[in-house]
């Protein structure tokens, strides 16, 4: 997994069969000292974070797990929100 | 499977329930030359690791699994192992 | 998932069978500001995208799961279209 922080929300035109009802949100992964680490990207939220929130995320398949039964085909999922980061 | 150096641990209430009772720690996969390679990310800890202390991880979701015993954990990072050495050749 | 716009249509007449029902896009990838920032991916679509639009694209094993491609030999697929993407400006990288 890796942190990010939420910076946006993203809205798709509703299509039957694919991420019908899930709540997508613009993630920047960080560093433990908060800074970015590469590209935004997109992750599917089963865990209610808002922006600003800092987050972990899983990718791969793995990212489609708290969906099951329904195949929801996304690459990258945020599983928790973060209280503390010590280091 | 990676070499890493945990580097620190995340504490989070709000998260997918197979995570419950779960540590997570901070690893930073290094090169065989001790170097950062890559992210920091955050892996399910199965081995009691410390910080400081260097660990193999394996970055596979399946796998990282197996060490959570929760099949469709949502997870793709593990310890699995703490290194006591490395021999280059 | 990335966002991306479609920049260009693959025709491709010689294909794996599986690939036949739907179009091949050629994609790029965008920053949330919804400037191209990266190189190109061909990936199959889902939801009848055109030129020009923005869209989500999911990648690696999970773009199998999408509508009707189960077992369709595909690594990138275009899952939805963009209607808004909305940043919090103070914490834009």
């Amino acid at each position: 997994m890796q942190l990010a922080r939420v910076i946006g929300t993203v809205v798709v035109t509703p299509k039957d069969g694919n991420l019908h009802g899930v709540t997508l949100l613009l993630i920047q992964p960080i560093a433990p000292s908060r800074t970015p680490v590469g590209k935004p990207l997109v992750a599917a939220d089963s865990v209610g974070a808002g922006v600003g929130e800092e987050v972990f995320f899983v990718r791969g398949k793995e990212a489609s797990f708290p969906f099951h039964p329904v195949d929801v085909p996304v690459d990258a999922g945020i599983v928790g929100v973060v209280d503390a980061i010590d280091t | 499977m990676l070499l890493a150096r945990v580097v620190g641990n995340v504490v989070a209430t709000q998260k997918n329930r197979t995570f419950e009772g779960a540590k997570l720690l901070l690893v930073q996969p290094l090169t065989e030359h001790d170097a950062p390679r890559g992210p920091v990310l955050l892996a399910i800890d199965g081995v009691g690791a410390g910080i400081d202390e260097k660990v193999l991880i394996v970055v596979e979701g399946r796998a990282a699994a197996e060490v959570l015993g929760r099949p469709l954990a949502p997870v793709d990072a593990a310890i699995v192992g703490i290194v006591d050495r490395v021999d280059l050749g | 998932m990335i966002l991306a716009r479609i920049v260009g249509t693959v025709v491709a007449t010689r294909k794996d069978p599986r690939l036949v029902s739907n179009k091949l896009l050629l994609v790029r990838p965008v920053d949330p500001s919804g400037t191209v920032d990266g190189g190109y991916l061909v990936a199959i679509d889902t939801v009848d995208a055109g030129v020009g639009e923005t869209v989500l694209v999911v990648s690696g094993s999970s773009a199998r799961m999408a509508a009707g491609l189960k077992d369709t030999p595909v690594d990138a697929a275009i899952v939805g279209i963009v209607d808004a993407v909305e940043t919090d400006e103070t914490s834009e990288p």
